[in-house]
C-alpha cells in the first residue's frame, strides 16, 4: 500500500504539471492565466505536503489571490488578443515550427535532463529528517522569528522594494504624467 | 514509495524547464510573463523542499521574499505592457524593434 | 510494504471520525439554512425599518417565505447569453459558492464537547483545527473574487464588465484594510489558531457579568475596521455600488439566471455570516460570555448564534439605513481612510501588548 503522502505528491504533482504545460500551449491568455491559479492551488498542496502550511497559504494569498488577479485585470483591459497561429501544424504549433522555435524547444528539454543529472550526484548522500523536523518547520512562530532577526535586512529592504515597485507601476501606467 | 527529496527536485526542475519553454516559444508579452511566474513557483517548491529536507525554516523564509519580489516584478512587468500596449496596440514581441540595429 | 486494511476500517468507523463527519454535515446544511433564514430576516428587517410588515402571507408570519423564493428560483429558465464562454460562464457562480462555503471548516463555533458521553474523547466543534485557522479563512475569500471578474468577464457584456472590474477591485482595496484589523486581534491573541483566539478571550469580571477578556475592549478601532472592510468585501450595504440597480443594473450578475444566480446569492448570504462568524471568533468571545459554559456546551453553541444573529441584524440593519457610496468615494475611502487607520490601530496594538506585557 502507497502512503497519503505519495498519493498526495503524484495527485498535486500531476495537476501542477499539466496546468503549467496548458499555461505554456493555450492560444487564449485568459485561459492561461487561469490554468496558473489552478497550478498555483496544486502548489499549495505541494507545500501543505511538506508540513509547510504557513508557505502554502501565503502562496494562496499571494500568489493565486492577488498577482493572479492583476494579471486577470490586464488582460481584461488590453482585452488581449489570441495569439496569432502562423503555422501549418496547427494546434501543436509550440513545438513542431520552423527553426528558432525548434532549436528552443530542444534547449528547454535538454535543461530537464541536465537538470535532473545534477541532482542525482547531490541528493543520493544526504539522508531525510525525521518528524520531530516537521513540527519546527511548521510553526510560524519560528518563521517569525526568523524573519525577524536573522533576515531582518531582507524584510526591511524588501519593504522599500515593493514601495519603489507601487510606485514605478503606476507612473509606468500613467497616460500622462 | 515515499516521496523523497529528489522527487520533489525533479518535480521543481521540470516545472522550471516548462516555464523556460514558455517564455521562449510563446509569443504573446502576457504569457510570457506567466512563464516567469512558473519558474518562480518552481524555485520556491525547490527552497522548501529543501528547507523540510534540512529541517530548518530558512527555506520557507527565502520563499517569503521569494514571493515578495516576484509580486513587484509582476506589477512593474505588467505595467510596462500597459505602457508598450498604448503605444503600439500589439502584445507581440515581434513588434517592438525599434530598438534593432 | 504489505499493511492489512484492518486499521483503515477502524480510524474510518471509530466514534471520532463519524462525529466529524457529522459535524461537516451539520456546518454545512446550516448554513445553506442561514441563507434562507437570512432572505426572510432581510425582507422582514427591511419591512420593519420602512414601517411596513414585509411578508406575511406564506405561512405563519411569513416564515416558509424563503421556501416559495427557492422554488421559485429553481423552476425560472436557465438563460446564457450566446457570446458568453461557455465554461467561465458557469464557472464563476461555482467558485463563489465553493470559496464561500470553503471558509467556514475552519471556524469553531462552540467548546470542545462529548457531545453528552456519545464520544470516548473530547472533539472541537471545528471541522477542522489548523494552526494557522485565520490565515487560510483569509486566502479563501481572497479566492471568493475570482467568481466575481469572471462573472463579469465571462458574461460578455458592458454592465456585467464593469460591475465585475469595479466590484474586485473594491475587493482587493478592502482586503488589506480587512487583513490589517485581524492581524489586530492575532496580536492580541497571540495565536493564528481560532480556537487558540477564542480561549484567550474567557476572562470575565464581577462573577460572569462583565466580560472583560474580549478582544473587542483592547482594539475597538479593530472591530470598526473589521465590520467596515467585511461589509466592503461582501459588496453589502453601503458599499454595493457595483451591484445597484440605478447604475448598474445588477453589475456581475446582470445575465445569470435561476440556479447560477441562486449561487451569487447564496454566496453573497454565507459570505456575511463567515464575516460575523470571524467577527465574533476574534473580537466578541466567541462562544464563552452570556450563559456560563459551565452549563454544559450547548449553552456554549447558543452564545455563539446569539453573537453572530446580532452582527447579522447589524448587517441588515445598515443596508436599510445608509445610503449607498459612490465609486470613487468607495475607493479613496478605502485607501486613504482605512487603511492608515488600520496601520495605526495595529501599532497601537502592538505597543500595547508589549507594555502591558
Amino acid at each position: 500500500m502507497i502512503s497519503l503522502d505519495a498519493i498526495l505528491f503524484y495527485l498535486f504533482g500531476a495537476v501542477t504539471v499539466a496546468s503549467s504545460l496548458a499555461v505554456v500551449t493555450q492560444r487564449n491568455p485568459m485561459h492561461s492565466v487561469l490554468f496558473l491559479i489552478g497550478s498555483f492551488l496544486a502548489l499549495a498542496g505541494l507545500y501543505i505536503n511538506l508540513d509547510s502550511p504557513f508557505t502554502a497559504v501565503t502562496q494562496i494569498i499571494v500568489y493565486a489571490g492577488a498577482i493572479m488577479v492583476l494579471f486577470l485585470f490586464v488582460v481584461m483591459l488590453l482585452n488581449a488578443p489570441r495569439e496569432d497561429v502562423a503555422s501549418p501544424y496547427g494546434p501543436a504549433y509550440v513545438t513542431l515550427t520552423t527553426g528558432p522555435r525548434r532549436a528552443f524547444a530542444l534547449l528547454s528539454v535538454v535543461l530537464v535532463v541536465e537538470l535532473v543529472l545534477a541532482m542525482r550526484q547531490f541528493v543520493s548522500a544526504s539522508q531525510p529528517s525525521g518528524p520531530d523536523a516537521a513540527a519546527h518547520v511548521s510553526s510560524v512562530r519560528q518563521i517569525g522569528i526568523a524573519i525577524f532577526t536573522d533576515y531582518s535586512l531582507a524584510f526591511e529592504a524588501t519593504s522599500v522594494l515593493i514601495l519603489v515597485a507601487m510606485v514605478g507601476a503606476v507612473v509606468l501606467a500613467k497616460k500622462r504624467l | 514509495m515515499e516521496p523523497t527529496l529528489t522527487h520533489y527536485l525533479a518535480l521543481s526542475a521540470v516545472l522550471f524547464s516548462i516555464g523556460t519553454a514558455g517564455v521562449f516559444l510563446r509569443r504573446n508579452l502576457i504569457t510570457v510573463l506567466l512563464s516567469i511566474e512558473i519558474m518562480l513557483n518552481a524555485v520556491n517548491l525547490t527552497f522548501v523542499a529543501a528547507g523540510r529536507h534540512f529541517g530548518t525554516v530558512d527555506g520557507q523564509v527565502i520563499v517569503f521574499f521569494v514571493m515578495t519580489v516576484a509580486a513587484a516584478e509582476a506589477a512593474v512587468g505588467l505595467a510596462l505592457i500597459i505602457a508598450l500596449f498604448r503605444h503600439k496596440e500589439s502584445l507581440s514581441p515581434d513588434v517592438f524593434t525599434s530598438l534593432k540595429w | 510494504m504489505g499493511v492489512s486494511v484492518q486499521p483503515l476500517i477502524d480510524f474510518v468507523t471509530s466514534p471520532i471520525t463519524i462525529a466529524y463527519v457529522v459535524l461537516i454535515f451539520v456546518v454545512f446544511f446550516s448554513l445553506q439554512i442561514s441563507a434562507a433564514v437570512l432572505v426572510l430576516a432581510e425582507r422582514k428587517v427591511a419591512a420593519f425599518a420602512q414601517q411596513r410588515l414585509g411578508p406575511y402571507r406564506v405561512g405563519w408570519w411569513g416564515v416558509l417565505q424563503p421556501l416559495a423564493d427557492i422554488l421559485k428560483l429553481l423552476f425560472k429558465e436557465e438563460l446564457r447569453p450566446k457570446a458568453a464562454d461557455f465554461w467561465l460562464f458557469y464557472l464563476a457562480p461555482v467558485i463563489s459558492a465553493t470559496t464561500a462555503f470553503a471558509a467556514f471548516v475552519v471556524i469553531p463555533f462552540g467548546p470542545p464537547t462529548d457531545l453528552f458521553g456519545l464520544l470516548p474523547e473530547p472533539i472541537n466543534l471545528q471541522g477542522m483545527d489548523v494552526n494557522v485557522a485565520v490565515l487560510i479563512v483569509f486566502a479563501i475569500t481572497s479566492m471568493g473574487v475570482y467568481g466575481i471578474v469572471l462573472a463579469g468577464w465571462a458574461s460578455n457584456s458592458k454592465y456585467s464588465l464593469l460591475g465585475g472590474l469595479r466590484s474586485s477591485a473594491q475587493m482587493l482595496s478592502y482586503e488589506l484594510s480587512y487583513g490589517l484589523a485581524l492581524a489586530s486581534a492575532i496580536l492580541l491573541g497571540n495565536s493564528l489558531s481560532l480556537r487558540e483566539i477564542v480561549d484567550g478571550q474567557s476572562a470575565t469580571m464581577l462573577g460572569g457579568l462583565i466580560p472583560s477578556g474580549w478582544f473587542l475592549w483592547p482594539s475597538f478601532f479593530g472591530f470598526v475596521i473589521y465590520m467596515i472592510a467585511g461589509v466592503a468585501e461582501t459588496n453589502r450595504a453601503p458599499f454595493d455600488f457595483p451591484e445597484a440597480e440605478q447604475e448598474l443594473v445588477a453589475g456581475y450578475h446582470t445575465e445569470y439566471s435561476s440556479m447560477s444566480f441562486a449561487l451569487f446569492f447564496l454566496a453573497e448570504y454565507i459570505n456575511m455570516v463567515t464575516v460575523s462568524a470571524l467577527a465574533t471568533n476574534l473580537f466578541l468571545g466567541g462562544w464563552h460570555w452570556p450563559f456560563p459554559l459551565a452549563w454544559g456546551w450547548p449553552f456554549g453553541v447558543l452564545n455563539w448564534l446569539l453573537k453572530v444573529a446580532f452582527l447579522l441584524f447589524f448587517y441588515i440593519w445598515m443596508r436599510w439605513t445608509l445610503p449607498r457610496y459612490r465609486y470613487d468615494q468607495l475607493m479613496s475611502f478605502g485607501w486613504k481612510w482605512l487603511l492608515p487607520a488600520a496601520v495605526v490601530n495595529v501599532i497601537l496594538v502592538a505597543a500595547g501588548v508589549v507594555y502591558f506585557s
